[in-house]
């Protein structure tokens, strides 16, 4: 039978922990990482609250023990940390990655060297390097030369739904037969140019976000990486190593509504669903879990919940947004969402929406609010973007 | 498996390609430092309002889109899939610059917005109300081609009939003088440049936006058909004649059956070397060069596959296009292979054949 493509390994780090263990520990706890903004210098510092690792560049250098100066940027830091525990996990040497493709994502990708620097640049040579990781692929490469990946590289960027759909592109790869190990996922650290953006845009809270929630008023955003060895049956079997979970279904749709709100019935997050169950050949009644996207602003919760409620005919699974935990890591936040559903497999347990109280007016949709342990076999998990980019993701044991 | 056909195609570039007058007549580039798209008549495909507020890379791949969806009459997309090396750089930089300059006060959103990667993609899909995949690769001088291999995953799996797929960059001002400082591009020098004959250090930056419309059954408006793609995003340059060998064989084709190989010289001394290195197993195959009449961009091979299509259809080789060389080979032209990289990575092979 054909079980989709194997994930075996996985690492993640965010703003409830530097690795899975630490992430777990937290989400079980319900302890959260939103905090008040440190370690990026904005004047927005009193309005908003975000989702930080509190580690400073030069910490996250000691970590990765990089020389310097480099031309990393925070997003790409996160991201090696990330795949450093993504290829423990799978037990990969570094010497084996020539062979291995890597999909990556980012929104940020250099933005926070290149705001940095950027009023100085031209008159001060010392940090011109960093102009090199002005676009996002230049920050992959860089990477990929970190962890000796000469392959097939690429990188994806399609606003918050970026790592789903760079998990979907890597299945496609070894389903076709063109990869048979390939990490995949999404880094996203975070900087003035999008937390201004996302304050121009007033979709920011200035207290803890509530995805779900009647009084919610908007979303915290967070940083962070997390990543995925995803790997051919064949591949596993030559190494005999046992998978942590499958990837069966996937899928991306677009919303065709607006560049930046979704449609009133979420088409295109219903239509990303329809065709991940489709992919996976089974039925939505087998979900046990939806991570949901549920971003907490006003716009989004609504869309998506009238979404899940058409698309599971009002019997909607056991469902929560971890944002409340992470905040939104923009393009990280379905392979650190990827992550959590991997792990609720693996630990039959399901996760709290926190800060929730109040359903919304609009129809009768609770999100789970505690932690539950129950046999969790099946997981679906969502991710929506700008330019009404919508990804489904489903994971199995 | 279904195969994957080029039915419909849409150019903007320095050239008169949008015309398509550029097999006839090439406009001289060469006393350029920054090479410019011909901006072709937006007022036909937009709205003014729109016009006014969209960046040139959107608006050039509206224009270029609607051409190229038109010409294959393709009603119904399953896929848009976009490459562009920069994005939107100068949306990004427009709020950069108000960021900073006003020190993050009075900022508003529509840089912002029209910033984010995927706009191009995410503002064809809202013009077309396609509901359909939409994917945007930024991946350097490889974004255009990961967009194309992702079409071909899904010819291969089955899962379309027909999609758009594009590559696009734009230029914008201080971007270009970031590049000029670190050497990427060159800095601004009095007249004329033969990138193919004098090479320096750096690069005469240029834009583009191309679009095709991939089918998996050919038709009237057929163009040519595409074979494979590979990207890679490191290579010595001892290790290409196996890449390309490797490439070939994969595809059950022996050196002397690629008639025409489109070479992507941009005159860096420090980085053509690789040209050289693959021109010199191919020696029976016609060369041709692009980049001293468009300039060099991420996406740039998104103008070669143009080109390469054109060429296969109407079986003419534009002089313009030979450089120094000469036609090798008189007969029919049957296969087409481009190889491009850029400042030594994503070194990308893109195989096409006559229909």
């Amino acid at each position: 039978m054909d079980r989709g493509v194997a994930i075996s390994g996985m690492g993640i780090v965010s703003a409830i922990g530097m690795n899975a263990k630490e992430n777990f520990e937290a989400l079980k706890k319900g302890q959260h990482g939103i905090s008040e903004v440190e370690l990026v210098d904005t004047i927005l510092k009193e309005n908003i609250l975000v989702g930080e690792i509190k580690k400073s560049n030069q910490e996250l250098e000691q970590i990765l023990k990089l020389p310097t100066p480099n031309s990393f940027s925070r997003s790409s830091m996160l991201g090696m940390i990330a795949i450093k525990e993504a290829f423990r996990d799978a037990e990969i040497q570094v010497k084996d990655n020539t062979s291995m493709a890597f999909v990556n994502s980012t929104t940020v990708g250099g933005m926070d060297m290149v705001e940095k620097f950027y009023d100085s640049f031209l008159t001060d040579k010392k940090n011109q390097h960093y102009i090199s990781v002005n676009d996002a692929g230049s920050n992959t490469h860089l990477m990929a030369d970190y962890f000796n990946i000469k392959g097939f590289v690429t990188t994806i960027s399609t606003a918050c739904s970026s790592a789903a759909n760079a998990i979907m592109l890597g299945a496609r790869l070894i389903k076709s037969g063109r990869a048979e190990k390939v990490v995949v996922g999404g880094m996203d650290g975070l900087c003035k140019f999008t937390l201004n953006g996302f304050n121009t845009l007033m979709l920011q809270s200035n207290g803890f976000n509530k995805p779900f929630d009647d009084e919610r008023v908007g979303l915290n955003l967070g940083e962070g990486a997390a990543y995925l060895i995803l790997e051919s049956q064949s591949s596993l079997q030559k190494r005999d190593k046992t998978p942590l979970a499958y990837l069966t279904g996937y899928a991306n749709a677009n919303d065709a509504y607006h560049q930046t709100a979704s449609s009133e019935q979420g088409e295109g997050a219903f239509l990303a669903m329809k065709k991940a169950f489709e992919v996976a050949g089974i039925q939505p009644e087998q979900v046990d879990y939806i991570n949901a996207h549920g971003t907490a602003t006003p716009n989004n919760d609504l869309s998506e919940g009238r979404a899940l409620l058409n698309f599971f005919e009002n019997k909607i699974p056991d469902f929560s947004s971890t944002k409340p935990f992470t905040g939104h890591t923009l393009a990280a936040a379905a392979s650190i969402e990827a992550v959590f559903s991997i792990l609720a497999l693996r630990e039959n347990i399901i996760y709290p929406n926190l800060n929730f109280k109040t359903k919304m007016k609009e129809f009768d949709l609770t999100p789970q609010i505690e932690i539950k342990k129950k046999e969790v076999n099946t997981v679906l998990s969502n991710s929506f973007g700008f330019g009404g980019n919508c990804s489904s993701l489903i994971f199995e044991k | 498996m279904n195969s994957c056909f080029i039915n419909g195609i849409g150019c903007v570039s320095a050239q008169n390609t949008f015309e398509n007058t550029f097999f006839e007549d090439a406009i001289d580039i060469s006393n350029l430092n920054i090479v410019k798209a011909i901006k072709p008549n937006y007022k036909s495909f937009i709205p003014p309002a729109s016009i006014r507020r969209m960046s040139a890379g959107v608006k050039n791949s509206i224009v270029a889109s609607s051409v190229a969806i038109k010409e294959a009459s393709a009603d119904q997309l399953d896929g848009i899939i976009v490459g562009t090396g920069l994005g939107c750089i100068q949306d990004s930089e427009n709020f950069l610059n108000k960021m900073i300059g006003y020190n993050e006060e009075y900022l508003t959103p529509t840089a912002f917005i029209q910033s984010t990667h995927n706009t191009v993609s995410g503002q064809i899909a809202l013009k077309l109300k396609c509901k359909a995949y939409n994917f945007t690769y930024v991946n350097t001088g490889g974004s255009f081609q990961s967009a194309l291999i992702d079409g071909l995953l899904m010819f291969e799996g089955e899962e379309a009939n027909n999609i758009l797929i594009g590559g696009v960059d734009e230029h914008a001002e201080y971007t270009n003088k970031l590049y000029q400082a670190i050497g990427y591009y060159r800095q601004d020098e009095e007249g004329k440049k033969n990138i193919l004959k004098q090479r320096k250090s750096g690069v005469i930056p240029g834009e583009g936006a191309s679009y095709f419309v991939l089918g998996n059954e050919q038709s009237d408006s057929t163009y040519a058909k595409i074979l494979d793609v590979q990207l890679v995003n490191k290579l010595d340059q001892i290790d290409l004649p196996s890449f390309i060998l490797d490439f070939l064989s994969k595809n059950e084709l022996k050196l002397d059956e690629i008639d025409v190989v489109i070479l992507g010289n941009n005159g860096d001394d420090e980085f053509d070397t690789y040209y050289d290195e693959a021109s010199s197993i191919f020696e029976s195959s016609t060369l041709l060069y692009y980049k001293h009449l468009f300039g060099e961009f991420l996406t740039s091979s998104s103008v070669a596959t143009y080109i390469a299509a054109k060429i296969l259809r109407e079986q003419v080789i534009p002089e313009h296009l030979l450089g120094e060389q000469k036609v090798r080979k008189s007969d029919k032209i049957g296969n087409i292979l481009i190889y491009n990289q850029y400042r030594g990575k994503d070194h990308s092979l893109i195989l096409m054949e006559d229909v």
